[in-house]
């Protein structure tokens, strides 16, 4: 039978944890971005309004807010295209082993995430490998400039953000009745129009899912900017890095902090409000 | 009598096995222990650590390799005493844990001389040293003492080396000659657009954009030209470095051909056979960094450590694996003819010849030039 009592007492340790550790540091950020910046390092608890209204006003961070926005969209959708062709293939394939297929997909994981995104440097650096080859084919006179741009950049955050992608899918695929392609290809589709009519609308969940997942974590990346693309590479997080840990003015890093967590957070609002959080949390529970 | 947890333990198991404790308050008791065992081991940890072990924080690469095998060891082995060891890529992010950590956790920084000293005073995280157990500190150079002693008479840091931001050049692109007669204006040639490089610093920037248009770095009188200046290099270049290893590693694989750099990380470079060399232009931005001690450290072990630091056979050997000359004054202490080598190394123990950042003129406009050098370095 069902105990109120026993039902809060067994949520209790995750809330607690969920309100000292999430909802507190939030909160404590939020009051800072009233507080009163004095010289670096040094802050006064003087209230004012002028982080907000310097934010508001200052063209430089809705631009900054903008890319961000459009690189996380841009990354998100390709992570979406590349990778539900590899969600599908693992799903459909009749490999006995198909449990190796998804463990390849985890492996990167096991590598530090900053030492993947400097290996990009030895790729398309100047005397990377693809330069080195593609002088030495003569294709080329001199090295092309593909690090330090906003494309190694995207590259970085593919290479970090596909296997989210690919497991939200393969999870949604997984999800699906067969018997319904059967049922499909009895009444006489073909394998093209099943896979339209059936199985890519009951997978869409998944792939928006990924989407979403892949969005807020591009959006919200510090360190791939930092070492695959230059100065004017830098997305909003680069931002909140330079003003708490360069200039030390931690109201307007604290500002900038809580404008970047409203805006992913309306995000995943619109997302939950139409397609449901379940699906997010089945995708990262593989 | 004085019980220990364990033997508390033992006995409330015992007095539950004899049915002498009902369940629950076994469960309660038991509950309470480890959660009284689980909040104090972060500062049990910390406690026993406390009298054996001293924290050093500093710019890892091949200056702290330095300071470890020629400094660390060596008093280790010596006292029994460990360090443990930190590293930071920019000074500032350590300015930041230390701002969101409790007094002692970190105790020694390798610091970028005055300039830095300040923020550390601002902080209200500094120390007061007790010169009378830093007896080595007499050898130490009076010119680099002395702009820490103006801003506070107490010492809380030791001078430890100094070297220049000059410029580092590939000798396979670049002739010395070239480099001699272009100076700073090398880091705005557009014969070298794409493979400039350049210290992501505020004051580097600005110090050398001062120098390309024949500006004084100490008394700027149009610091919209100088951004001008920063803006011409920031188009040009290549990357802006963040760290020592970032910069070598930039060089030896030529993907910049000209830069400023640091002294000591070019000499590196050149003892592995790179064909890298390096100038001081007219006004080269000379600095120091020094041994600061933060405010909840173990005074006495941190002072002892330093007046290790500073013993002439430590420093020197210091010195010439880090390839920056040491803080000892040179007309009390013979260095070894391989430190008089060294590139900024001042023979006079006046520091005449070398251009050191004015603190209070950089401090009073440290906020704002920050905040455009970050803003222009992302492209504004």
């Amino acid at each position: 039978m069902y105990n109120p009592r026993l039902a809060w007492m067994l949520v209790a340790p995750a809330l607690l944890l969920l309100v000292f550790f999430l909802l507190l540091p939030i909160a404590v950020m939020a009051v800072y971005t009233f507080f009163t910046f004095i010289t670096a390092g040094v802050e006064a608890s003087t209230l004012t309004l002028a982080n907000w209204h310097e934010f508001l006003t200052d063209g430089y961070y809705h631009g900054f807010l903008l890319k961000t926005i459009r690189v996380g969209a841009l990354t998100a959708a390709i992570c979406g295209v590349l990778g539900y062709f590899p969600a599908y293939f693992i799903w459909a394939t009749t490999f006995k082993h198909k449990w190796l297929l998804l463990l390849l997909l985890i492996v990167p994981f096991w590598i530090s995430f900053t030492i993947r995104t400097f290996s990009w440097i030895h790729i398309l650096g100047e005397q990377g490998v693809i330069n080195v080859t593609l002088l030495k084919l003569g294709l080329i006179n001199a090295p092309l400039q593909m690090l330090y741009t906003e494309g190694a950049v995207i590259m970085g955050l593919l290479h970090f953000l596909l296997p989210y992608m690919i497991l939200n899918v393969y999870v949604s695929l997984e999800s699906i009745d067969r018997t319904l392609i059967s049922a499909a290809r009895s009444m006489g589709c073909t394998s093209a129009q099943a896979f339209r009519e059936v199985t890519l609308p009951l997978s869409l969940p998944g792939l928006a899912a990924g989407l979403l997942l892949c969005f807020v974590l591009a959006a919200g990346s510090y360190v791939t900017p930092q070492l695959l693309g230059s100065g004017r590479d830098a997305l909003f997080g680069n931002l909140i890095y330079d003003t708490i840990m360069g200039q030390l003015n931690w109201p307007m890093g604290a500002t900038l902090s809580i404008v970047l967590f409203v805006i992913l957070g309306f995000f995943a609002a619109i997302y939950t409000r139409y397609m449901g959080m379940s699906q997010i949390v089945k995708g990262l529970g593989g | 009598m004085k019980l220990s947890t364990t033997k508390r333990l033992e006995r409330l198991h015992d007095r539950y096995a004899n049915g002498d404790l009902n369940r629950r308050s076994f469960l309660t008791l038991t509950a309470a222990a480890a959660t009284t065992a689980g909040l104090s081991l972060p500062w049990a940890g910390r406690a026993l650590a406390a009298g054996t072990e001293v924290r050093f924080d500093g710019w890892g690469g091949v200056v702290q390799e330095a300071i470890d095998k020629y400094a660390f060891q060596p008093y280790t082995a010596k006292t029994g005493l460990k360090v443990v060891q930190g590293t930071f890529g920019d000074e500032n992010e350590i300015i930041t844990k230390i701002k969101t950590s409790k007094p002692g956790d970190f105790q020694v920084i390798h610091s970028s001389g005055v300039n830095y000293y300040i923020k550390y005073v601002n902080a209200g995280v500094t120390s007061e040293l007790n010169e009378a157990n830093i007896p080595n500190l007499a050898n130490v150079l009076q010119p680099m003492i002395e702009p820490f002693r103006k801003l506070t008479p107490k010492l809380s840091a030791v001078p430890y080396d100094y070297g220049t931001t000059g410029l580092a050049y590939n000798t396979t692109v670049i002739s010395p000659e070239e480099a001699k007669e272009k100076g700073a204006g090398l880091l705005a040639d557009p014969k070298y657009a794409g493979k400039i490089g350049g210290y992501a610093d505020m004051t580097t920037r600005v110090w050398y954009a001062a120098l390309a248009i024949g500006q004084d770095p100490n008394a700027i009188s149009d610091i919209e030209a100088v951004w001008a200046k920063v803006r011409e290099t920031r188009d040009l270049a290549k990357k802006f470095w963040s760290s020592g290893a970032e910069l070598m590693d930039l060089l030896s694989k030529g993907e910049i051909v000209v830069t400023d750099a640091w002294s000591g990380r070019v000499a590196a470079l050149q003892d592995q056979g790179h064909p890298i060399g390096y100038l001081d232009p007219a006004g080269s931005y000379a600095w120091m960094e020094d041994m600061l001690v933060l405010k909840g450290s173990p005074m006495a072990e941190c002072e002892e450590l330093l007046n290790f630091m500073l013993d002439p056979a430590t420093a020197i050997a210091v010195a010439e694996g880090q390839s920056y000359p040491p803080s000892l004054d040179p007309t009390k202490v013979k260095l070894t003819e391989k430190i008089e080598k060294l590139p900024a190394f001042d023979p006079t123990g006046t520091m005449s010849s070398l251009t050191f950042a004015d603190p209070i003129y950089w401090a009073d406009n440290e906020d704002a030039w920050t905040k455009q050098w970050d803003r222009i370095s992302k492209g504004a």
